[in-house]
């Protein structure tokens, strides 16, 4: 319930309004960032994901710790569950992979 | 004994475990209430209590918003699943928690359009993909979910969205810890603070705790380091006879809280003049309901909500582990009619909340070393 989630912001979007395309662990998702847009976002910023909201920009440090903090709870999968489960119907698809070299 | 170099940075958390013994009073009890769940499972899933001297005790708080929800709440909520022309829906954590006549995931297999959302915008996404069903967003949580809500509803107001409704037990945590500090049983020394609901309010609510109430609070991160770093920073405090907010998680937590948020929960809700929060009673001015101006949204004035009351079951001591009374093995209940698969009590269903914390990590662990070889 209380799962912040981290990710990072690959673009902004006006529609719907107040909205990011977000990046978690390769899964891409479109958050609502009203909440933090007071605080100056762009693509390559990171914020904590709580229910489909961004709630706080975080430092890139940060948003690894938390992440490896969800997984030492466990909660790696739940929080990919979440992140998965937020609807991309209205979502842009997801930037193509970047070839391996 | 749990060993320092399973954690990340364990260097400093040998430190700090070192540090904590060192202000320690042996002569003196310690009674800390961490108040959110996601303190509870981390302390437990990390064993922090057998880095802390035997004489500080971590008292699990009522911030677990599944475990504090009575079941009436939950038996009203579905009593809206019963009609054809309604999606139920809710946050993954509700599915499994009993009402009455089963919980919402029951209510599912006997047909009713239960589904699950990971985001109050998706139940909104659903009322637009389905003009023609009337969409019921199930609102569970504490300060941290409650301005998702608010913006969601803010939304749908815009778009003029009709078909959606939300029905609204968000509550609110400074009530809930000042019914913890009135209660005559409970006696705590201090409050380790909770992150994620203070991104939103900030730490200025918690100012009374500390001038009124003489009590010292210290808003913690999860990590194993962070509440550790709290517990310290705590008995520094009563060490030298003060009593104040401090802010350990200021990576993520800004003292004056998140202003976009507070302003879209103030447009959206009002207080109600009391709420019933499981185990610990009626408590005033402690949940939000929709505003007038929400009026149109607001489930319980679209449906004919029945405005249950149901009195938990007698053996079962939710309320006694809620304030932290009783351990939660100490329950009778526990680990017997009461388990994470047939969970009676909400503590036992939330990976948060108290019961369910204990059972993984130390009930089961405790089991298996009984076990003769």
């Amino acid at each position: 319930m209380c799962l912040a989630i981290p990710g990072k912001i690959v673009s902004l979007a006006d529609d719907p309004a107040h909205s990011a395309l977000i990046e978690v662990a390769g899964v891409h998702r479109r958050v609502d960032v009203s909440l933090v847009e007071p605080d100056g976002i762009g693509p390559g910023d990171w914020v904590l994901i709580h229910v489909g909201f961004a709630m706080s920009k975080i430092r890139e440090q940060d948003a690894y710790e938390q992440m490896s903090m969800l997984k030492a709870l466990g909660e790696t999968e739940a929080a990919m569950q979440e992140v998965r489960g937020y609807s991309t119907d209205d979502a842009e698809p997801p930037p193509k992979e970047r070839s391996i070299p | 004994m749990k060993y320092v170099d399973e954690f990340r940075e364990p260097e400093l958390i040998a430190r700090t475990s070192e540090e904590i013994r060192r202000l320690v009073d042996p002569r003196r009890h310690y009674r800390f209430m961490e108040v959110c769940g996601g303190h509870t499972h981390a302390i437990y899933r990390f064993g922090l209590k057998d880095l802390l001297p035997p004489n500080i005790e971590l008292v699990h708080g009522p911030g677990c918003p599944v475990c504090v929800l009575p079941m009436g709440r939950i038996d009203d909520g579905l009593s809206m699943a019963a009609s054809s022309d309604v999606i139920f829906t809710a946050f993954g954590d509700m599915m499994r928690v009993p009402g009455t006549h089963g919980s919402p995931l029951e209510y599912k297999a006997r047909g009713a359009d239960v589904r699950i959302v990971y985001s109050p915008a998706d139940a909104l996404k659903l009322a637009r993909a389905n003009p023609d069903r009337q969409v019921m967003f199930f609102a569970i949580g504490f300060e941290t979910t409650a301005p998702s809500t608010a913006l969601t509803l803010m939304r749908a107001k815009a778009e003029r969205i009709r078909n959606f409704s939300v029905f609204s037990n968000h509550v609110t945590i400074i009530p809930a810890i000042r019914a913890i500090l009135d209660s005559p049983d409970m006696r705590i020394d201090a409050f380790i603070g909770p992150g994620h609901v203070s991104t939103v309010i900030g730490c200025r609510p918690y100012e009374w705790i500390a001038r009124h109430e003489g009590k010292p609070i210290v808003v913690s991160g999860f990590e194993p380091l962070d509440v550790l770093q709290s517990v310290a920073m705590l008995l520094v405090q009563l060490q030298r006879g003060e009593a104040k907010v401090e802010n350990q998680y200021r990576r993520v937590v800004p003292w004056e809280g998140n202003r976009a948020a507070l302003k879209a929960m103030a447009e959206v809700f009002t207080l109600r003049s009391y709420f019933e929060w499981r185990g610990m009673g009626f408590i005033s001015q402690s949940a939000l309901a929709l505003s007038e101006a929400y009026a149109e949204w607001d489930a319980e004035k679209r449906f004919q909500v029945p405005g249950i009351r149901v009195t938990d079951p007698k053996a079962a001591q939710c309320g006694e582990v809620l304030k932290g009374v009783l351990k939660p093995a100490q329950c009778k209940l526990f680990g017997k009619e009461c388990t994470p698969e047939r969970p009676i009590g909400a503590l036992m269903v939330s990976s948060e909340g108290s019961c369910a914390a204990y059972y993984q990590y130390e009930y089961r662990k405790s089991q298996l070393v009984s076990i003769p070889a």
